[in-house]
């Protein structure tokens, strides 16, 4: 099976690099290469020297027809090598949005006039569904469109577009009415509020995006490439100016010009940024691609951007930092009563409890005291629910009331039917409080039993990894809506920065105003429609695929697998992406000085010998000296596209160690590698007898 | 060896110490506060803006304050332009000098408002009085401020928060003026006139020689010739030269000289009183006023880090530009001296010239040197003058050894922010730690910030023309210059050397520095016009890039520090901050320097 898969994905990326090589061709298009200035740089290099190559067969030149050539041959393969890094880069995309394609064909809509007239069916096609169209959907059909469950309940598989084969549930009201076009219902019926016409749909954006076909440049790229075409044009004047001070020099000496026009469009070549320039537009689509690969969609590459620059990070308490559900950790008693009294009570008013909290009471019962599951069918029992109202549930058994819930829904319940609520009890729900935990009081008629520690159970890691993300400079804030001495506790033990408590809507939206007005960048998950304001004002908004169509509109990222975890990983992708450019970068410009020591002596050695003192990597001749620094310029842009693809190492440290690292990597490495690269490909040179 | 050494460090701490505390003061000034001398300044500001109806609480926006610096420049160029032309005409004018040509005055009132002050011409032979301190001195005044006005300007970008207004340039440059420039050259001027520099209006003196010489028929010095005073006849080996004149009297010229050659060391001008500037015996005289002139060209431009510190609030962020800047002026400084106290194989004649340095002498190069001033002084002062864009000299740089003469052109080739021209050579600093912190903040994953500002695309596209203008006219001129054949013409030396002369003029005047390397014969229409050309591109194309930047930035919110921030503080910083000013300038010049002086350096070595 395994080797089955590996064959596959074998199969699958040959398939990809033979389109990104047909694609690489493809590019030569001059309009594409004139959106990149560097690249376009060479690519009229190449055609220049071509030109020189054909005006050598009559007579015209001023170095070789086979040097010219030879240079005109790698100049093309250096621009064809760029244009095959963004094709690779792009080769994930389209495979992905071909997927997306093939789920979202025209179907049979059907339509009805409203809510309560489902049997009204009028079929149209996908297509021509406008907004506020209701279609119903059922079981084994595909949902036409995006929209919201306006009626009924369905679960639904989303696969094509999480990749996440088990169903989820859409219903009506709630946060979880959003459906998305091309999804399919496996069981049930709804009733869908169509709120995208065709062409604007979640899917339509969704394979616009994974394909880079709405990719923009982004405020930094856009900055990197003013930097870069400044040193081109920096370098265009150093070549020109070379030709002339070649020719007073020369014209000293009373020697011919010894630069040939040929030679010096191979240095401009050199020295101009051709690696980051090639590479550049790969790595931005590489971490776009990164991010779908989490399965995260950003609506645009800058918000992909401004995840590496948030240094806020607010992340809801539940399922974030802690695990989902609240667990029984202890059993207090009050008032001298019997510990085994409260955990049986307890037991006893939890037993019909399916919520994970309930069934935790049980657990605990049986663990402590042994107290094993009673089958109550046999006695005179009835099960008190839970309601926002009271905020208690319990039981009725054999005349005897026992209810738990919130300390102060208690209270009052005691109090109304003349029990008393003793000093003791308040002090331990304080302390509980204080913990962290939750209390619950447990009353068996009308007595004060004792109290349920109800604990959050903090996620294995989360201090370690708040710690990492301090370091970074990245501050992280709890919401939850506990009160504030419980999330003060929680806070504490999971090692966050500050919390919000008792969050609103209103509160989270404030907050997130405060801190951009001292000059910070908030990222925050949302799913609800209440989520809305705060998500369109953060900077990175992510919101839940499983959260409504509000949410997801005003988020500028949704993540399909809607993990509150994810925005660590968001952060991550947008900080590496910017570092790839930026060591990059450094190795391009770097390697500029290797390459200046093997053309400028070789250029002027019959002018000024002494001038062989600069050899220092001893290169054998002139021409092969050209030729080994124009070839490994060409060849670093192959060998440079996997770290392209993948990013650059990433760690969480500090940034002033972070640019250490990297300047020492790339710095440092720029600096080196290409002295022993082009001494090898020189040695080949020669042993071939190539030059 | 250890006393040459001390003289270099004692030079270094002198210039630190009188640095810091001045820095202090320009800020206060800058910021309208008061200070020591505000009882006696502030009156004479208050009078100048009230006759100039000056608004002393305008805030320009980043385009009227580009447009008034341009008016107050153009302004200045024309005057001084038609003033240069019309001298021969005009008063005080005691030695009957001619007007100049319209190239020449063209290329020197460019070169005196840009703060370059590049001379083709000598200013004994070719200025009138009135000339020198109505036109020269006045420029050298207000170029200075203009700068001064500008990096001002530049710094409330980062200072203020989502305001508009970058103050007042009139304002701005009156201050400067009025509370730094004329106080402090007022001292000095006094302590050169109590050294012996010629301050007064006779136009000049004529004394007996001490020994008379004897000239040639076709108006040269003859060395060897025997003079016979009382017969009046000239003999070699024993011949009578027939036509030959004896000459027992000079001509000394004299002027208003201290007063200007202060404020032309402040101000990061340059521009000599006499042709060969400070090398002149009237114009430096002692090791005392070449202490003094020599400390007076760095001061200011070291000074204004530590204002800049200040005023940003963020001392840490003054010292470390500083430390930049100081860093490299040392290994400068380093390179020069041992260059020049080496000599070279040449020099040395194998061994039949001795270069060492003993109590008796100092050894190494003397060629172009004053015996006066030796090794240490000459080559601080070619390190500080080029550092700075200054271009006073005290010794020919065309004399200097092949790597010591490449070490003045690289200083000027980095675009003049090794400390640079007053204001000029900090802003343009600031641009490349924008550049830098560019390329910090990527290989960091965090779009770039300096001082709490973000930098973006604007920025970067403002901050790339302001780093590579110097580049840019430096190489776009002389690859033109060296493209004409006629330029051999103008030439001294032929071969590697020759080459270094055009290169280092456009050196000069791209770095807006203005030293000469001599042996270059500049008084040629096309030197004048292409040599103003790029002084005016390499001036005020930074000018308007600095003040879109802070245009830009003023409007900004400011970012918080986190421990993710990149500190721009640290000796990471300033060491990447070294590596990018050097690698531009070694990347746009290593082809140029090694057909210059790097060719001539391995040429002697074979």
């Amino acid at each position: 099976m395994a080797y089955h898969e590996k064959s596959k994905r074998v199969l699958a990326d040959k398939k990809m690099i033979g389109r990104a090589v047909k694609d690489s061709f493809i590019k030569l298009n001059p309009r594409v290469q004139f959106a990149n200035p560097v690249m376009f740089l060479v690519y009229v290099s190449a055609i220049l020297t071509t030109g020189l190559w054909v005006c050598s067969w009559f007579g015209i030149q001023d170095a070789s027809g086979a040097y010219t050539l030879a240079i005109a041959v790698i100049l093309w393969f250096t621009v064809i090598f760029a244009n095959f890094a963004e094709a690779i880069a792009e080769g994930r995309g389209k495979a992905q949005a071909d997927a997306l394609r093939s789920a979202k064909k025209d179907v049979d809509a059907h339509r009805i006039p409203s809510a309560e007239q489902k049997d009204a069916i009028t079929v149209v096609s996908s297509v021509a569904l406008k907004k506020g169209d209701l279609v119903i959907v059922k079981a084994g059909e595909i949902i036409p469109g995006d929209g919201d469950v306006i009626d009924g309940a369905a679960s639904v598989d989303e696969s094509a577009i999480t990749g996440e084969s088990a169903p989820v549930i859409r219903e009506s009201g709630g946060d979880r009415s959003a459906v998305t076009g091309g999804t399919t219902v496996l069981s049930d019926w709804i009733v869908v509020c169509i709120t995208s016409e065709a062409g604007e749909s979640f899917m339509d954006k969704m394979i616009a995006m994974v394909e880079g076909a709405a990719r923009k440049k982004t405020p930094n790229e856009i900055a990197l490439q003013i930097f870069l075409v400044a040193l081109s044009i920096i370098f265009i004047l150093v070549t020109l100016s070379l030709y002339s001070y070649s020719l007073f020099s020369a014209r000293q000496a009373g020697i011919a010009n010894p630069t040939s026009v040929t030679t010096l469009v191979a240095l401009l070549v050199c020295l101009a940024p051709t690696t980051i320039g090639a590479l550049l537009s790969s790595i931005g689509i590489a971490g776009m691609s990164r991010l779908n690969q989490a399965n995260v969609l950003a609506m645009s590459g800058r918000a992909i951007e401004a995840a590496g620059d948030v240094d806020i990070l607010m992340l809801d308490k539940t399922g974030t930092i802690t695990l989902g559900n609240r667990q029984a950790d202890d059993f207090i008693p009050v008032d001298g009563t019997d510990p085994r009294e409260l955990a049986d009570a307890a037991q006893l008013s939890s037993l019909a409890d399916e919520t994970p909290e309930g069934r935790s009471v049980v657990v605990l019962a049986k663990e402590r005291y042994g107290l094993r599951g009673r089958n109550l069918e046999e006695k005179q029992v009835s099960f008190v629910p839970f309601t926002a109202k009271t905020r208690m549930s319990g039981v009725d058994y054999d005349g005897i009331a026992i209810r738990k819930g919130a300390a102060d829904s208690v209270k009052k319940y005691v109090l109304d039917n003349g029990g008393t609520y003793s000093k003791a009890c308040e002090d331990a729900v304080l302390e509980v409080s204080n913990k962290g935990g939750t209390p619950l009081v447990v009353a068996k008629d009308f007595k004060v039993l004792g109290i349920i520690y109800l604990k959050d159970i903090i996620k294995d890691g989360v201090q370690e990894k708040f710690a990492d993300l301090r370091k970074m400079g990245i501050k992280t804030i709890m919401i939850t809506g506990d009160n504030p001495v419980t999330a003060a506790a929680i806070a504490a033990e999971a090692g966050v920065d500050d919390f919000l408590a008792q969050s609103t809507p209103e509160g989270k939206l404030t907050m997130i105003r405060d801190f951009q007005k001292k000059g910070h960048l908030v990222a925050m998950t949302g799913d609800g429609t209440n989520d809305a304001p705060a998500l369109a004002q953060a900077d990175v908004a992510v919101a839940m695929n499983t959260g409504t169509q509000a949410a997801k509109e005003a988020g500028n990222m949704v993540d399909l697998d809607s993990s509150p975890t994810k925005l660590i990983d968001i952060v991550r992708i947008g900080k590496q992406l910017l570092m790839t450019r930026g060591s990059l970068t450094t190795f391009s410009i770097a390697n500029d000085v290797a390459k200046y020591f093997a053309i400028i002596p070789a250029l002027f050695l019959g002018l000024y010998p002494g001038l062989s003192a600069l050899n220092i990597m001893g290169l054998s001749s002139p021409q092969s000296a050209v030729l080994s620094a124009i070839i490994y310029n060409a060849l670093i842009i192959v060998a440079l596209i996997p770290l392209a693809l993948k990013g650059v190492a990433y760690r969480e440290v500090p940034a002033g160690k972070l640019l250490s690292r990297n300047l020492l990597i790339y710095g440092l490495g720029g600096l080196a590698a290409p002295f022993v690269f082009i001494k090898l490909i020189d040695m080949l040179l020669t042993a071939f007898g190539l030059a | 060896m250890a006393s040459i050494i001390l003289e270099y460090g004692l030079y270094l701490v002198i210039l630190v110490a009188l640095g810091i505390p001045l820095g202090g003061y320009i800020e206060r000034v800058m910021a309208g506060e008061h200070t020591f001398l505000s009882r006696v300044c502030d009156p004479v500001e208050n009078g100048i803006t009230r006759v100039l109806k000056i608004d002393r609480e305008e805030e320009m926006d980043w385009k009227q304050y580009l447009k008034s610096v341009l008016a107050f420049s153009v302004c200045g160029l024309v005057f001084l332009f038609l003033l240069l032309m019309t001298q021969g005409f005009l008063a005080g004018n005691p030695q009957g000098v001619k007007g100049m040509r319209w190239d020449l005055a063209f290329n020197t009132a460019v070169s005196f408002v840009t703060n370059t002050n590049w001379q083709a011409y000598s200013g004994e032979s070719q200025l009138s009085d009135l000339t020198q301190m109505l036109g020269m001195t006045v420029q050298n005044f207000v170029s200075a401020g203009t700068g001064i006005a500008v990096l001002f300007a530049l710094i409330r970008g980062f200072n203020k928060v989502k305001e508009k207004g970058l103050g007042s340039f009139w304002v701005d440059v009156t201050r400067v003026i009025v509370h730094v420039l004329l106080p402090l050259n007022l001292v000095l001027a006094l302590a050169l006139i109590g050294g012996g520099v010629v301050q007064n209006l006779k136009g000049g003196e004529t004394v007996d020689l001490l020994e008379p010489i004897a000239v040639s028929a076709d108006g040269n010095v003859m060395d060897n010739a025997v003079i016979d005073q009382n017969a009046g006849t000239v003999s070699v080996n024993g011949k009578t030269v027939a036509g030959a004149t004896i000459v027992t009297q000079e001509f000394v010229p004299m002027g208003p000289g201290a007063s200007q050659i202060a404020i032309k060391q402040t101000g990061t001008n340059g521009g000599g009183f006499m042709g060969v500037n400070s090398a002149h015996p009237l114009e430096n005289p002692s090791s005392f006023t070449n202490s003094l002139e020599m400390l007076s060209i760095l001061l200011i431009p070291v000074a204004l880090c530590f204002s800049f510190g200040r005023a940003v609030k963020n001392k840490k962020q003054g010292i470390a530009i500083f430390c930049a800047m100081f860093i490299c002026l040392c290994v400068a400084l380093a390179a020069l001296a041992v260059n020049e106290q080496l000599g070279t194989p040449e020099l040395a004649q194998n061994g039949s010239v001795d270069l060492s340095w003993s109590a008796e002498q100092c050894g190494g190069n003397m060629e172009g040197k004053e015996a006066r001033f030796g090794i240490v002084s000459s080559s601080t002062w070619a390190a500080f003058t080029t550092a700075a864009s200054n271009g006073s000299v005290n010794a020919m740089h065309d004399s200097l050894t092949p790597l010591g003469g490449m070490v003045t052109m690289l200083l000027m080739q980095l675009g003049e922010v090794i400390f640079g021209g007053v204001g000029c050579g900090l802003y343009g600093m600031l641009a490349f730690a924008i550049l830098t912190v560019f390329i910090a903040g990527l290989m960091v994953g965090r779009t770039p910030e300096f001082l709490g500002k973000k930098i973006e695309p604007y920025e970067m596209k403002w901050a790339v023309l302001v780093c590579l203008a110097t580049p840019i006219a430096i190489l776009a001129g002389s690859g033109i210059a060296m493209s004409i054949p006629g330029v051999v013409d103008s030439l001294t030396n032929s071969g590697a050397h020759g080459f270094s002369e055009i290169l280092y003029a456009y050196s000069s005047c791209g770095g807006n520095n203005g030293s000469a390397f001599a042996g270059l014969a500049a008084n040629t229409p096309f030197f004048n016009i292409t040599l103003g050309m790029v002084m005016l591109f390499a001036r005020f194309l930074p000018i308007a890039g600095i003040l879109a930047i802070s245009g830009n930035l003023v409007q900004k919110k400011r970012i918080a520090v986190t421990a993710g921030t990149l500190s721009t503080t640290n000796g990471t910083f300033v060491f990447l901050l070294i590596l990018i000013v050097l690698l531009i300038g070694a990347l746009s010049f290593f082809p140029a320097l090694s057909l210059g002086p790097l060719a001539e350096f391995f040429s002697q070595m074979m």
